[in-house]
């Protein structure tokens, strides 16, 4: 009973910290990016609220809590309401299964450093990422505006699309651990990170969770100089800020996964594993910032071809060339 | 099963979070309702038809593909998990498994279903 019960009271801890660091993190990963991109474009980027506008992530979450959330006429309000909420669960539930840490010792037990190990957590993942693209499809479908619309269909294409990429790139990565579980997957890099044998399998990973998290410069579902803002015109107030943190929150669990595939996971010298772990994030963030404030948009058909005729041959190429090198 | 427990856990954590910020937002906001605002967005025009007309078969066939190719590549995963235990035999299997895959793939770009004009 007392085992029990202190591994529920880990287990809340962890549970707890976990979530308040992705939604803590999500917030200054807006402030971030803003001031980053800024300073890319030679701008300043927010600077009134707090010094060097720390306070501004505060000030954006009180003004959307206090906006009046509105329904367009003729919306389905159902759906119009749980769009949102469909996008952040999501994206929130992925990190359960990502290692953050390597194992702690504590009062002679051991305290694993992630929420829970499955043996399925890769696939766990596409599962997830896959129902997240119902947050923007019916998001965009409920709204009944023709921007939304557009937005949500485009956005579905797009992931779905991308989804096979990013599915069969991270086959060869399964080969070489011989596990669906992130953890044995780090463990399986102590020597080399995967980075180095999977160079292949690292592009098209990275291009398509690009593709997947809908950024610049596959921002097309959003568009916002074509369709107004996509699937999110109509939503305002934190209904909006919901599908905002979505996708702050996508971009931490890319980075994380990026991290735990190909860069290592936790594990690095000096600093402690969960330190090592949130610089790796904190790496792939900037690159993906730097992208966006680099590229323009592609057009839709570019991005269908490049899909399909490049990133799905070349993922089936790298699976075949790997499984040969390893066998010979 | 127990692993799923936490899962389940944070689902819930999750949804109250999102869930909560939606009260909230309907408890702390001021609500005033009057026609012209709850128009949907058309850049200041009234719309005049419902959005809901069709709209392109591209992203129907895109879907058909996904479904195609997702399903096949629910079988690579497997084995890519087995792989060092299948040995030579189990690669030879996937390798013609996947060249019938990329015949698939050829075939739907050749009947040039992967244009987007």
């Amino acid at each position: 009973m007392l085992t029990w019960s202190l591994g529920f009271l880990i287990l809340m801890v962890k549970l707890g910290a976990v979530l308040l660091f992705l939604l803590l993190a999500a917030a200054y990963l807006v402030w971030l990016e803003r001031k980053f991109l800024a300073r890319l474009q030679v701008r300043y980027g927010p600077n009134r609220a707090g010094k060097y506008g720390l306070l501004q992530p505060i000030a954006d979450m009180i003004k959307m809590l206090t906006k009046e959330d509105t329904i367009p006429e003729g919306a389905d309000r159902v759906i119009f309401l749980l769009a949102p909420a469909v996008v952040t669960v999501t994206a929130l539930l992925m990190f359960a299964v990502i290692p953050f840490g390597g194992d702690l010792s504590f009062l002679g037990k051991r305290i694993p450093m992630v929420i829970a190990d499955l043996n399925i957590g890769l696939l766990f993942v596409f599962a997830l990422s896959s129902l997240g693209v119902y947050g923007i499809a019916l998001g965009g479908w409920a709204s009944n505006s023709k921007y939304s619309l557009l937005g949500g269909i485009r956005g579905a294409a797009q992931m779905i699309s991308y989804e096979l990429s990013l599915g069969l790139s991270l086959v060869p990565v399964v080969m070489l651990a011989g596990s669906f579980s992130l953890v044995d997957i780090v463990r399986a890099q102590e020597a080399y990170p995967f980075i180095l044998v999977q160079p292949l399998a690292f592009v098209i990973f990275v291009i398509s969770a690009m593709a997947e998290s809908k950024r610049i410069p596959f921002d097309l579902p959003e568009a916002e100089n074509e369709l107004g803002a996509g699937y999110h015109t109509e939503y305002s107030g934190i209904r909006f800020g919901l599908f905002f943190l979505g996708e702050y929150v996508n971009m931490q669990v890319l980075g994380a996964l990026v991290a735990v595939l190909f860069l290592g996971g936790w594990s690095g010298p000096f600093l402690s594993g969960p330190a090592w772990f949130c610089i790796k994030i904190l790496v792939v963030a900037l690159v993906m910032i730097w992208i966006r404030g680099t590229l323009p948009r592609l057009r839709y058909d570019q991005l269908m071809a490049l899909g399909w005729k490049v990133l799905i041959p070349l993922a089936l190429v790298n699976i075949v060339v790997t499984g040969a090198v390893i066998l010979i | 099963m127990s692993e799923y427990v936490p899962v389940l856990i944070m689902l819930v954590l999750a949804a109250a979070t999102a869930v909560g910020m939606l009260v909230a937002t309907s408890k702390i906001g001021p609500r005033k309702v009057f026609a012209d605002k709850m128009e949907p967005f058309e850049c200041g025009e009234s719309p005049i038809v419902s959005p809901k007309l069709r709209f392109s078969v591209k992203f129907y066939l895109v879907a058909l593909f996904f479904v195609v190719f997702d399903m096949e590549a629910v079988f690579v995963y497997p084995w890519a998990v087995l792989f060092r235990d299948l040995g030579m035999f189990g690669f030879v299997e996937m390798m013609i498994f996947l060249a019938i895959l990329a015949v698939g793939l050829l075939y739907v770009w050749r009947r040039g279903a992967l244009e987007w004009d």
